[in-house]
């Protein structure tokens, strides 16, 4: 039996991918936002609902303004928001990755006031007076890229690139701790960004040899 | 493993001490302490603890930092950082044993949110618990790590009492070994509770690590003067060099004179459900010379009546050969 050969039109088909993945970012993003509006809804029933004066009195305000590389956002954030969720679909900073959410794979690495941090572990509401820096705001205004980032690619640091944010990130909080480090200094000061690829020589040699460029 | 929001809290920023007590308290079992929040939020996210009101300490800048006591000990802020404590000149100068084990503490971007205090009051890893099933420790009836099937090779080697989960701290051992002293801050003021008390074991209440009640908070750890300087060692052996719980660790602290040990405290961690005083092989050293002979006879005293569950008997020799390194390299 033979069987009818099937169509092939690449083009509408690449078309409806596109659309498809249009929808599916839309989809998500009215999920979260609907998300965030039921839990705000009990938030502030709790809050107003004859509760303890004394215990209302600390309660956050969910509109806060967050200093974010180098620029004042003003955004609407939930008490049990991570600054992952705020930078990622809130500020549509999506350098920052969320690998396991967990701080157990280093992804979401962001610097607070100059020190590397998990952002999936932090509360937004917990670094509202901090300096938070994300791979899009570690680049010169010029342009200029970072040492970290020229020496990644200059030596092929990253593979697939997931974990890179995360990894230059802590490197560059290194540097200015330690603008000379050891290999084995560099070793731990990556050693709490894990890279499914396994290229930690890799970004090793790349943050030496930023080390020596800077 | 969810990656969506975790469920909905309160959130409270208060910015005095006894504010955040006023709110521990009027939450009573439904408050939660959040420090650096690195165990807390595996927790919410994990929906196995689902607390309504979470008090941040972060805003209070009176328990951050290390500062010297008038009998030239040190008092080290609830909320001092990892990394903070690792490099604190003071704790280094005088008590390294403690930065060594702030050091050895997870990953670097954990230790610079992770503080002291959440280090000390963290739960404990069984994963059986941390899963959420109905475990003794979770208010159930029974125990899935101490079973025949049970996977139990992090677990204890004394203090089983229906649950057979360990300490997880490395800071832990350290401060007994230093003699510490906790400070306990509640609505009727402060309290001092000696290290080796502050953590409790299953025989006396199997649902809490620490002797913390609702409404109460470790603000401060205080290091007498007299082990100042002392002679340290501390070890942790891991399934990984870095971002590992430890499978046993060993702190000691000794005063040596002339070659001969005149006192010592050691604590190990990860064999029981808090860090375990090793005071029979304190005795055997106390007065004796630091040799290859003393250290021997420490090691071997230190795993007397070691009681191992199907997949840990590897720590008895393990916790020996640690205990006679620390007496014999320190």
């Amino acid at each position: 039996m033979k069987y009818p050969e099937p169509k092939l039109d690449n083009g509408s088909a690449l078309r409806e991918l596109g659309s498809a993945r249009a929808n599916r970012r839309q989809f998500i993003k009215g999920v979260i936002a609907s998300g965030a509006a039921v839990a705000g809804a009990g938030m502030l029933a709790g809050c107003g609902g004859g509760g303890d004066g004394a215990v209302s009195a600390g309660s956050v305000e969910r509109m806060v303004r967050l200093m974010v590389n180098g620029v004042e956002r003003t955004v609407d954030v939930l008490p049990n928001e991570t600054l992952t969720m705020t930078l990622r679909y809130k500020l549509n900073l999506t350098g920052t990755k969320l690998g396991c959410d967990r701080g157990e794979c280093g992804a979401c690495t962001v610097l607070v006031d100059d020190v590397s941090t998990y952002s999936c572990s932090t509360l937004t509401h917990q670094v509202r007076s901090k300096a938070i820096t994300t791979i899009e705001g570690l680049e010169s205004p010029d342009g200029t890229l970072h040492p970290v980032q020229q020496a990644m690619i200059d030596e092929l640091g990253p593979q697939c690139g997931f974990c890179t944010p995360g990894q230059v990130l802590s490197a560059a909080a290194l540097l200015q701790t330690n603008p000379n480090p050891t290999r084995d200094e560099v070793r731990m000061a990556l050693s709490g960004n894990l890279c499914r690829c396994g290229a930690y020589d890799n970004y090793t040699n790349a943050v030496m040899r930023a080390a020596q460029n800077a | 493993m969810s990656k969506d929001m975790m469920p909905s809290f309160e959130l409270y920023q208060p910015d005095s001490v006894d504010g955040a007590v006023d709110l521990l308290s009027d939450a009573g079992d439904t408050g939660w302490v959040l420090a650096g929040g690195n165990d807390s939020f595996d927790w919410f996210k994990d929906r196995v603890k689902r607390p309504a009101a979470v008090v941040d300490l972060g805003a209070l800048d009176e328990l951050r930092g290390v500062r010297e006591l008038p009998d030239g000990g040190i008092e080290i802020g609830a909320l001092t950082t990892l990394t903070e404590v690792e490099n604190d000149p003071l704790v280094r100068e005088r008590y390294s044993v403690l930065a060594d084990a702030a050091g050895k503490v997870a990953s670097p971007q954990i230790r610079n949110t992770g503080t002291l205090g959440g280090n000390l009051c963290q739960d404990t890893r069984c994963w059986y618990y941390r899963y959420g099933v109905d475990c003794y420790r979770a208010g159930g009836d029974s125990c899935y790590a101490d079973s025949p099937q049970g996977q139990n090779r992090e677990h204890c080697l004394w203090g089983a009492d229906r649950c057979v989960a360990v300490s997880p701290s490395d800071t832990a051992p350290a401060l007994v070994a230093l003699d510490a002293r906790m400070v306990v801050h509640n609505a009727d003021g402060d309290r001092e509770v000696a290290a080796e008390d502050f953590f409790i074991g299953p025989d006396i209440d199997i649902e809490r690590m620490t002797i913390l009640e609702p409404g109460e908070i470790l603000t401060a750890v205080r290091i007498p003067a007299d082990w100042a300087g002392a002679t340290f060692y501390f070890e942790k052996v891991a399934d990984r060099e870095t971002w590992d719980f430890a499978l046993v660790s060993i702190a000691a602290a000794m005063v040596v004179e002339g070659g001969t040990i005149a006192r010592a405290r050691l604590a190990a961690g990860g064999v029981e459900c808090v860090p375990r005083r090793l005071s029979a092989a304190e005795a055997a050293v106390t007065g004796q010379p630091k040799s290859e002979e003393t250290a021997t006879v420490a090691g071997q005293l230190a795993v007397r009546n070691a009681t191992p569950l199907n997949f840990n008997h590897f720590k008895i020799p393990l916790l020996q050969n640690l205990v006679t390194r620390a007496v014999r390299d320190a």
